[in-house]
């Protein structure tokens, strides 16, 4: 497909990583902010091709991975009463909450479908006046636009049967948490491509002053995560550190205005605490006050509800890139992608499921 | 979940007061909404995350990658002229084995 193959050729990655080879002079780690990367690096082997001075560390891009416990056992919650339909993107299922997870609720008989758009459950609202339509809207800002436009939309056609579990978390922040850790040893980013088609790239230009670090706005397949990898390592033995795009194709440095604008039309900025990580300022989207009718927190009353996390999951020193999956004990053994422990387990865009897919068996020689 | 899958613009439409469209990816046709790219044109590729166009793709600007690899292909024999040219031989080559 146009826009991908050509993003894939074998002989031009290795042009690129032996560009880095020549390059680099000492070592460096550099953190992939987003899941989707870490994805495309695993399964496509190019950490390999970096040389062994390059450490990618893996960050906490993965909304699934960042979902409170509590907000998941709210959901479960919600999706257990008999008027709701509980509307969720697909790797939500099995992330597991305190006690179950959305797909027992699920198989012990509740209305629990996935969707492919916000839009859709919108529909399914709309075509069932007599139940409560609930979508589980967790993301970052690249899924923000979508859950906001399906929220005013709903306002705008009066679907009071309609409403929405908020759980939406922002970037930006969750950088600079990583930053501000004593364990961190992240030199430089590839930030998220598709956060930033939506953002701009301006809100990292702090970041970078503030924290020294080289920032690069890079895309998913492998010749854009090479080309984000060498265009950081350029900017580290030079001892820049800037915002530099490497996914012109698709991110302006404004970003998509419309889209911007809806997000602000619909939710405001909120602390928020994520999963595995702590409460982050800032953090997070919450409903408006004049949408709160579409809250499904508020609409079900489903405000105290006690939590446990797995005692043996050590997804939050994953997500800030402390550790790798293969650090932990329970990898491959007691949690995997069928009966996993925590959240990078089963997300499409989580560490322990990218190194249980493309890396079990191996050692990871390179931590 | 920030999954944007690059795909081309097949037909544009109104619906329930948004614009539209059906977005093409590799024969597999699916309707987008095109509210926050609502200068796209029928022919041009967009970005489409969960339902949604984000972004129109810059066609000059997707060839910036392969740019660079002209950039480099410069860069290398310029090195290896150097190399060959240096009495230490190939300066790529002797970082790696430091």
């Amino acid at each position: 497909m146009k826009f991908i193959d050509e993003y894939r050729d074998a002989e031009k990655a290795k042009r690129l990583a032996e560009r880095i080879h020549a390059t680099v002079t000492r070592p460096w780690s550099i953190m992939e902010v987003c899941g989707g990367q870490t994805h495309a690096i695993v399964r496509f082997g190019l950490d390999e091709l970096l040389p062994e001075e390059i450490t990618l560390i893996h960050g906490p891009g993965c909304p699934v991975c960042v979902t409170p416990v509590a907000i998941l056992d709210k959901a479960i919650a919600i999706a257990s009463r008999p008027e709701v339909i509980f509307c969720s993107f697909g790797d939500m299922l099995r992330v597991p909450g305190s006690e179950k997870d959305l797909l027992t609720v699920k198989s012990e008989g509740a209305d629990v479908r996935i969707v492919y758009s916000p839009m859709d459950a919108l529909a399914t609202a709309r075509d069932h006046p007599d139940r409560r339509v609930v979508f589980f809207a967790v993301g970052f800002e690249t899924t923000a636009p979508a859950n906001a436009m399906a929220v005013s939309q709903a306002a705008r056609l009066g679907l009071a049967n309609f409403s929405v579990l908020s759980s939406h978390v922002l970037v930006p922040p969750a950088m600079r948490a990583v930053l501000d850790s004593p364990a961190c040893r992240v030199q430089g980013f590839l930030a998220a491509g598709h956060v930033c088609a939506v953002m701009g790239t301006e809100e990292y230009r702090p970041i970078a002053e503030e924290y020294r670090v080289p920032i690069v706005v890079t895309g998913f397949e492998p010749l854009d995560i090479l080309q984000g990898v060498a265009m950081c390592l350029a900017q580290l033995e030079a001892g820049r550190a800037e915002v530099e795009n490497q996914y012109a194709r698709a991110v302006r440095p404004n970003g998509n205005l419309p889209a911007i604008r809806q997000i602000r039309e619909v939710f405001e900025v909120v602390p928020r605490k994520w999963r595995g990580i702590g409460e982050i300022p800032e953090s997070g989207l919450a409903l408006r006050e004049a949408y709160a009718a579409y809250d499904a927190e508020r609409q079900f009353g489903v405000g105290h509800i006690e939590s446990r996390e797995s005692a043996e999951c050590i997804a939050g020193e994953v997500l800030q890139g402390h550790k790798r999956p293969h650090d932990c004990p329970a990898f491959g053994i007691r949690c995997t992608p069928d009966r996993p422990l925590g959240a990078p387990m089963v997300s499409s865009e989580g560490a322990c499921a990218a190194y249980y897919r493309y890396r079990r068996g191996f050692d990871d020689r390179r931590r | 979940m920030c999954l944007g899958i690059p795909g081309k613009l097949v037909e544009v439409y109104q619906q329930d007061g948004l614009p539209m469209g059906k977005v093409e990816f590799g024969g597999i046709v699916r309707e987008t909404c095109l509210a926050y790219t609502p200068e796209a044109e029928v022919g041009e590729y967009v970005i489409v995350h969960v339902g949604f166009a984000i972004s129109r793709l810059d066609e000059a600007e997707a060839e910036e990658v392969f740019s660079y690899f002209d950039q480099i292909g410069e860069a290398a024999a310029l090195e290896d002229e150097e190399a060959r040219a240096s009495p230490e031989g190939n300066a790529r080559g002797s970082r790696e084995t430091p």
